[in-house]
């Protein structure tokens, strides 16, 4: 083949230019529209000075990551917060294991209602449940209690553990419970060796959600917890208002690390599918 | 020795499906077939003696003992589905091993055991794959060597080559048969594939509506039906009405064709059809369209329209239902 051949006329040249040139305008406006928020938090975060109408910062530094960490409630929030979410999403998990495989298998009366109901917790406005919430637990002893905020998260962390689990399981084939009864497994050794492994990627997926959801908290913590529990994100609720936007900007950056490395960790389970299969109401 | 008895069992769903009144009798060493199309009951009655079905009345028994009171890992059955039997998340060896590891089997023994069985079912150098870099065909033999390391008294099969594709199914079927009589296991295999049940079986159970239609060898239950429900269920069959209320069957490798006119049933040729070792040639009569097989030097004779006689060399009558 020529040389000549290779080389397209210049009009075709021109005009894959100009359709490159749009598709990376629209994906430069997408990126700006996603990423460009995080970006400016992420400048802002190690800016030791900032002044509105510019721009960027006046000057860089890590003035503001000092300030944070030396509130001397900083440390005990970073603890509290993953104190609360490991808590929730442990206890949550206990108790909606069992249920969501319940759910998945057994045909029960009611069984769509309880689906129902625990999707019904999460259509209102959060607020208003805490306020009630609220007054159930001052008659009770529960307001500024561990038990209390705990509660509060487990509100979220259980919705999370009921419904993508119980699709993880329905999607089991009961021929592989069958075939380890079979071979002499009773019925927990059934579950623990084939149809939790089997489920598994869908539950890792929910335990994601539910530590995440934990760990962005706030406002019932807020209500309940304050002032005895304070946790990164009612801390940050603090710094917002008292301090300028780059010691918010720093905390906001705390709040994400341990999301992200979370996603980096259970990136292989997360998909369409898996998260498809879980909200199948069935 | 009578190694597998259902007696008088009975099982009925909620929507009122289900077997009533099933006798049936497996001889150690057997393979019998239950045979019928879906929703006959076959499934059904192999789920109650693997225990994932409860009666509703009568007995099942294994070795004279009853088996109905225990619970599928405490019965002395294995059985294969069509699919989705390996676990997907452990390797070949570790689906293998399951089982053995549960009876307190001494790893060397194991390791043996599982050895034997891969080698059986031509399997060896598989152990380290997933079921999911298998093809369907590699994990139903896998499936099957996990049933047998069991050493179950009695192996249950639900249509376990269904799902494969029919030069493999072929295959598989031949293998079975040689591995059961090699090994003298006693084998219950539910199939709506009649052509797989005539091949395994020492005998086949025909199933309708939940309840046995007929029992016996392939060759009884192929020429001489009870009912023209079986007929018309196992291989080809002409149905003719006749006038007083009955129905003549008869099957197409039995109608003899001869030129011209004065046979039993005359009629002219309707369509010719090659299906490989055998021609397919149907015949417009005045009781219905005939089908016969003929051969292919036999078929050079006739063409279209062609007037031709037709006698039949073994017949069947049937009231009319």
């Amino acid at each position: 083949m020529s040389q000549a051949t290779l080389v397209r006329p210049p009009q075709v040249r021109r005009a894959i230019g100009k359709r490159r040139a749009a598709g990376l305008a629209i994906l430069f406006a997408f990126m700006l529209f996603f990423y460009g928020p995080l970006m400016y938090m992420f400048i802002l975060a190690f800016a030791n000075s900032y002044n509105f109408p510019a721009i960027l910062p006046n000057e860089y530094g890590f003035m503001w990551w000092a300030y944070v960490f030396n509130q001397p409630n900083t440390l005990v929030s970073i603890t509290n917060s993953f104190l609360f979410a490991v808590c929730s999403t442990a206890l949550s998990f206990i108790i909606c294991i069992p249920a969501a495989y319940a759910l998945a298998r057994f045909q029960f009366k009611g069984r769509k209602l309880v689906m129902f109901l625990f999707l019904l917790g999460n259509a209102f406005p959060k607020i208003g449940m805490y306020t009630s919430m609220g007054i159930i637990f001052y008659r009770i002893g529960l307001m500024g209690t561990f038990l209390g905020v705990l509660l509060i998260h487990m509100l979220g962390t259980m919705m999370q553990m009921i419904w993508l689990p119980a699709g993880a399981f329905r999607s089991v084939p009961r021929h592989l419970e069958e075939a380890a009864r079979d071979a002499g497994a009773g019925p927990l050794r059934t579950f623990f060796k084939v149809t939790l492994p089997v489920a598994w990627p869908g539950i890792a997926v929910a335990l994601l959600y539910a530590f995440i959801g934990s760990l962005g908290e706030s406002v019932g913590t807020l209500f309940v917890g304050l002032p005895q529990w304070r946790t990164m994100m009612t801390e940050m609720y603090g710094v917002i208002l008292d301090f300028p936007a780059t010691a918010g900007a720093v905390f906001a950056l705390l709040l994400i690390i341990p999301n992200f490395v979370l996603l980096i960790i259970m990136r292989k389970y997360i998909g369409a599918e898996t998260m498809a299969k879980g909200f199948k109401m069935g | 020795m009578s190694m597998l008895e259902i007696v008088n069992m009975t099982k009925l769903y909620k929507t009122g499906d289900g077997v009533r009144n099933i006798n049936l009798t497996i001889q150690e060493g057997e393979l019998v077939t239950l045979l019928g199309p879906s929703g006959c009951g076959k499934t059904t009655i192999l789920r109650t003696i693997g225990g994932f079905l409860d009666v509703d009345g009568g007995d099942v028994r294994i070795a004279g003992q009853s088996i109905i009171h225990l619970p599928p890992e405490k019965r002395p059955t294995a059985m294969v589905f069509q699919a989705y039997n390996l676990w997907p998340h452990m390797k070949v060896y570790d689906n293998l091993e399951f089982g053995l590891k549960l009876r307190k089997v001494p790893r060397q023994e194991r390791a043996r055991r599982i050895a034997e069985m891969m080698a059986l079912v031509k399997m060896s150098g598989m152990e380290q794959k997933y079921p999911g870099q298998m093809s369907g065909g590699q994990q139903q033999r896998v499936a099957i060597a996990r049933s047998l390391l069991l050493k179950p008294q009695v192996l249950l099969l639900d249509e376990p080559f269904s799902a494969l594709d029919a030069k493999i199914r072929q295959q598989m079927r031949e293998e079975l048969r040689k591995i059961q009589t090699d090994l003298n296991i006693t084998v219950a295999f539910v199939t709506h594939d009649q052509e797989e049940a005539m091949a395994l079986s020492d005998r086949v159970v025909v199933m309708n509506k939940g309840a046995i239609e007929q029992e016996g060898s392939p060759q009884d239950i192929y020429h001489r039906p009870k009912s023209r429900y079986v007929a018309d269920f196992i291989g080809e069959m002409n149905f003719l009405q006749l006038a007083d209320n009955k129905v003549l069957a008869v099957r197409p490798e039995h109608v003899q064709v001869s030129q011209g006119k004065g046979g039993e049933l005359d009629g002219y040729v309707r369509t010719i059809m090659m299906l490989g070792h055998y021609i397919e040639m149907t015949v417009d009569t005045d009781y219905g369209i005939v089908k016969t097989f003929i051969s292919d030097e036999q078929a050079r004779q006739y063409g279209r329209g062609d007037a031709v006689a037709l006698r039949f060399n073994r017949r069947q009558e049937y009231a009319l239902d």
